[in-house]
């Protein structure tokens, strides 16, 4: 495997604070990583670290085979990113904005016009070319922010939470993009709280307290959850929840209208039976199910915290 | 009266805009309903008008029991009110908050000091409390927010957007807490893009352009439109309607 950016051993604190540990990743080429995990387990820090914001305390990051810190200026115009906080000035329009960040890069004139129409032909912004961007809706700035980030044809991409509090439609387009560059090679890291996220990127990371918990494709990462689990249609009422869980060997939580139960792998949802039915439970209302991405993240923290 | 919400034929123009474009929708007393659409279909400026905070240009109804065009003042001091973006004072710890929200609802030293031991115990922020919400996860911020919107006992809570940004760990507390509040029949009225959390809801309802364009529980609206989840039937439903509102 080709891998465009290594991450080795890297470590950075804030004071007291270590907000990553010996961390280490690779980014495949041409592939759309996704990093999963909570606040403050280190995603930012990480982003920054990359983008040569900040300083590492140790390790390296090798981008193409050559060393981040040694060689930034050659590799600076290589990097396009797109931090969580939104970015862009507010007051200027939208073809202000992209001529704003085409000025940073040196892209002027020929160059800008040529380049201005690419993005707008993949965002739909053209029509708002004139708005400014604070009269965006929140979709319409993420992808403003992108094509800013996008301005000066990066190989690689760091995009920070680019999909927070934006609508699920929006969401399926700003990804259909993000998927379309992946497939003209760029190589894209991109952090995210959606589940449904993740399951559409190529490989995905799962990050906490700073280091790394598991990597792998989503389908590898589904395979970590460890036990059987079953859904109940039941109304999950709290005094349910806490029987259930009163029976050794049953982890039972709320999940939507109905139940979740965990037992473990070698076990039989038989055993139970007698159990589960003594509650005045329908034994035939529960059924095998497959752990989510979500079940899987959920199970590997809780085994650490 | 059984119904936490209750209104009908609810529309808000703002100039040649129209917002909210008469929408009319009951929720039960401890009811989670969810109340979804797309980024810019009307959803917050609804639930201003349900909030008493904006008068509708037509229509009316009643919230908490009160007149939401008569009777807006009172409605106040009847709802929780939890925004993703609003919050609590930064610089104040979330006890000096606690007591600071509890205060502005006229409530006395005793009773705010009563019920914050209350809620710190039961959303488990014993150990945060002293601390500043700046300094706090998103999660953990989030739930000292919930818990001051639940200080003066409302029987209904407005949440929009309240788990924005928080991770699937704390989303699913976050969750729990809701669903043991519904059982205790506090109404919870809550927004959110997240559609795992919609189909946790009793019901939800769908905006577009300032329309309710549906209004179901959320397994039955999946076998409408034979989806094979939540979040395909919403992007199918909106991309048949032309997609995102834009206000041109």
């Amino acid at each position: 495997m080709n891998n465009a950016l290594q991450i080795n051993d890297v470590s950075r604190r804030y004071g007291s604070i270590a907000a990553l540990t010996d961390f280490s990743l690779d980014l495949p080429t041409g592939q759309i990583t996704a990093l999963v995990g909570p606040d403050g387990a280190g995603k930012t820090t990480l982003m920054r670290l990359i983008c040569n914001l900040i300083d590492m305390d140790k390790g390296e990051i090798l981008i193409g085979g050559r060393n981040m810190s040694d060689r930034f200026d050659e590799i600076k115009p290589e990097l396009g990113y797109m931090p969580q906080v939104f970015s862009l000035y507010p007051d200027l329009s939208v073809e202000e904005n992209l001529r704003f960040y085409a000025g940073i890069f040196d892209v002027y004139g020929e160059a800008f016009e040529k380049r201005a129409e690419e993005l707008y032909r993949f965002s739909n912004l053209k029509p708002f070319r004139g708005r400014r961007a604070q009269a965006l809706s929140g979709g319409m700035k993420q992808k403003l922010a992108l094509s800013c980030a996008l301005m000066h044809d990066p190989k690689f991409l760091f995009l920070d939470e680019p999909t927070t509090g934006v609508d699920p439609l929006s969401r399926r387009q700003f990804w259909e993009i993000l998927l379309n560059l992946r497939n003209e090679g760029v190589t894209i890291l991109v952090s995210t709280p959606y589940m449904d996220e993740v399951a559409r990127a190529d490989r995905a990371c799962f990050i906490f307290g700073g280091k790394k918990l598991a990597e792998g494709t989503p389908d590898e990462l589904r395979h970590l959850f460890e036990g059987r689990l079953y859904y109940l249609d039941v109304e999950p009422a709290s005094t349910l929840v806490e029987k259930l869980n009163n029976i050794e060997g049953i982890t039972a939580r709320r999940f939507g209208a109905g139940l979740h139960l965990s037992i473990d792998r070698d076990d039989d949802i038989e055993h139970y039976r007698a159990g589960i039915e003594r509650l005045g439970l329908d034994f035939n209302a529960i059924n095998p199910i497959e752990a989510d991405l979500e079940d899987c993240f959920i199970q590997l923290m809780e085994r650490l915290s | 009266m059984n119904n936490a919400v209750e209104v009908v034929n609810l529309t808000r123009r703002f100039g040649d805009f129209t917002a909210v474009d008469n929408i009319s929708l009951t929720v039960a007393k401890g009811e989670i309903f969810g109340f979804l659409g797309a980024n810019g279909a009307g959803k917050t400026t609804a639930i201003r008008m349900l909030c008493g905070l904006l008068m509708p240009t037509s229509g009316n109804g009643r919230v908490a029991g009160c007149d939401i065009i008569k009777e807006s003042e009172r409605i106040k001091s009847r709802i929780g009110y939890m925004s993703q973006k609003f919050s609590l004072y930064g610089d104040l710890t979330g006890r000096e908050n606690m007591d600071f929200y509890g205060a502005a609802y006229g409530m006395s030293r005793k009773e705010v000091k009563q019920r914050r031991d209350e809620l710190a115990a039961r959303l488990h922020l014993e150990d945060i409390l002293d601390r500043q919400p700046v300094s706090l996860p998103i999660g953990w911020r989030q739930r000292l927010a919930l818990a001051v919107s639940l200080l003066h006992r409302p029987e209904i809570i407005f949440l929009d957007e309240p788990t924005g940004g928080v991770d699937p760990v704390f989303r699913r507390k976050f969750w729990s807490i809701l669903y043991d509040l519904a059982e205790e029949g506090v109404t919870v009225f809550v927004t959110t893009h997240y559609m795992d959390e919609a189909e946790y809801c009793g019901r939800i309802s769908i905006m577009h352009c300032g329309k309710i364009v549906e209004l179901g529980k959320p397994f039955d609206l999946i076998a409408k439109y034979k989806a094979p989840n939540l979040e395909t039937m919403f992007i199918d439903l909106i991309d048949s309607r032309g997609g995102e509102c834009a206000k041109d």
